[in-house]
């Protein structure tokens, strides 16, 4: 089968920087990968990158079967990303910002409710503003919007951060979840323990470059 | 999703913002008031306000248009927004369209309040016979400034000191709309004389301005907010 990400010696620069330094990894289809190394290594641009955001300035680098130094937008419609920001409009409640980003791709109500229930935030949550909302209720909102989305390539930038234990315990399962189903999760994470447990697969990155695969 | 689809998701979805927020009711329309309220002042003459009241009423527009093209990306870029629509892989031409619309409803209800506030404070008389050059001018410059709007707005958001930035690219660019929009509306309303027939071609101009703005804008978001 053919990888869902397949990078060989990808350069990417940002600001003149070169922030990934010919980077090279192969992740398969239903796999759940950590990607660990120091701040300032690359994995945030490597999960950027991924979701089509950066361009790429030397190598090859096919998401989901799409070339993206040829067209890096075609494969943003079947990714997605969550990074330090949630992408929530603050204005809006809960039901409303799932209802949006679900609709994006043409998502049912059902499918919208059904991520709300999937997130615990159907019961009491639902017709609040985001606003209103703690830093974990907010990522929790974020991640009921992805799976609203269906997305085939999930990329989660620090996930964990501001969850409580049920909370992290919540986004664990959904993750499997969805790798159950046949969607692929790219993982950053400085909780290595936590998200450890939760990847098939460690990968290491340093300098903007893969380092080390376990 | 069609690029029409999602011009409708989005602007729906500007326009419950607005709704829900209320910031263009609370903030920005006291706001406009107070800037005819202060012509009214700084003038102190009913009939030198009478004669520029037109010009008046399109220099408050102006002003609160920065203000809400600040306000529609704002709320795109405080939690990363615009990143998440980029990735949701939406049309980005559909995303221009939509925030224009919702933009262009939003400046019809000032623009319909500013008026009013020109009846009253200014003293200005709406003419039976200059009606349709009036609703014309409104309509068509009401387009032209919600495309060049959405169009700044995106291209100033990702930018540093985009607060100061977009008054300084935009203003420049909405010249043309405001002497365009003021002649029209003094046609429309008699002022100094003049009659509606001297209005229409600077409807022309006006028309002209938004087609060129709105295909521009449609065709160049999806590089404008691009890294």
């Amino acid at each position: 089968m053919e990888p869902v990400v397949h990078l060989t010696d990808v350069v990417a620069v940002v600001g003149g920087f070169p922030v990934l330094a010919g980077a090279s990894l192969v992740v398969a289809q239903g796999e759940i990968v950590l990607l660990q190394g120091p701040n300032g290594a690359g994995k945030t641009s490597l999960l950027r990158l991924c979701a089509g955001l950066l361009p790429v300035e030397r190598g090859t680098a096919l998401v989901l079967g799409q070339d993206l130094a040829v067209d890096r937008t075609a494969v943003r419609r079947h990714v997605g990303l969550l990074g330090h920001a949630n992408g929530l409009y603050a204005d809006l409640t809960v039901r409303d910002n799932i209802r949006f980003w679900g609709a994006t791709v043409g998502a049912t109500a059902a499918e919208t409710t059904g991520a709300m229930e999937r997130l615990g935030l159907a019961a009491r949550l639902a017709d609040v503003k985001v606003a209103r909302l703690s830093a974990g209720q907010r990522r929790r909102t974020a991640l009921a919007c992805l799976v609203a989305r269906r997305a085939s390539l999930w990329l989660l930038d620090e996930p964990h951060a501001g969850l409580d234990a049920a909370g992290r315990d919540e986004l664990d399962a959904t993750l499997r979840e969805a790798a159950a189903a046949g969607a692929t999760v790219m993982v950053a994470s400085h909780e290595l323990e936590r998200a450890g447990n939760l990847a098939t697969r460690v990968v290491e990155v340093v300098g903007g470059q893969i380092r080390r695969v376990a | 999703m069609n690029t029409l689809g999602v011009a409708r998701l989005v602007a729906a979805k500007d326009l419950r913002i607005e709704w829900r927020s209320r910031v263009v009711t609370n903030q920005v329309l006291p706001f406009a008031a107070l800037v005819m309220v202060m012509f009214a002042f700084a003038l102190d003459s009913t009939s030198a306000l009478t004669r520029v009241a037109p010009g008046l009423v399109w220099l408050a527009t102006m002003f609160s248009l920065l203000v809400l093209v600040q306000r529609a990306f704002s709320v795109e870029t405080a939690d990363g927004a615009l990143d998440a629509l980029q990735i949701a892989g939406v049309h980005p031409g559909g995303i221009f369209l939509g925030k224009a619309l919702a933009l262009a409803a939003q400046l019809a209800i000032l623009e319909t309040v500013l008026l009013g506030a020109a009846v009253v404070l200014y003293q200005t008389k709406v003419q039976a016979g200059g009606v349709v050059l009036l609703v014309v001018t409104f309509v068509a410059a009401t387009c032209g400034l919600a495309f060049v709007g959405t169009l700044y707005g995106g291209l100033a958001a990702g930018a540093k000191g985009r607060e100061t930035l977009l008054p300084l690219l935009m203003l420049p660019v909405v010249a043309p709309v405001l002497i365009g929009a003021t002649r029209a509306t003094e046609a429309a309303l008699g002022t100094n004389d003049a009659t509606p027939g001297e209005g229409w071609p600077w409807i022309g101009l006006l028309a002209l301005f938004a087609v060129v703005f709105g295909a521009g804008g449609t065709l160049a978001f999806g590089s404008l907010i691009d890294e």
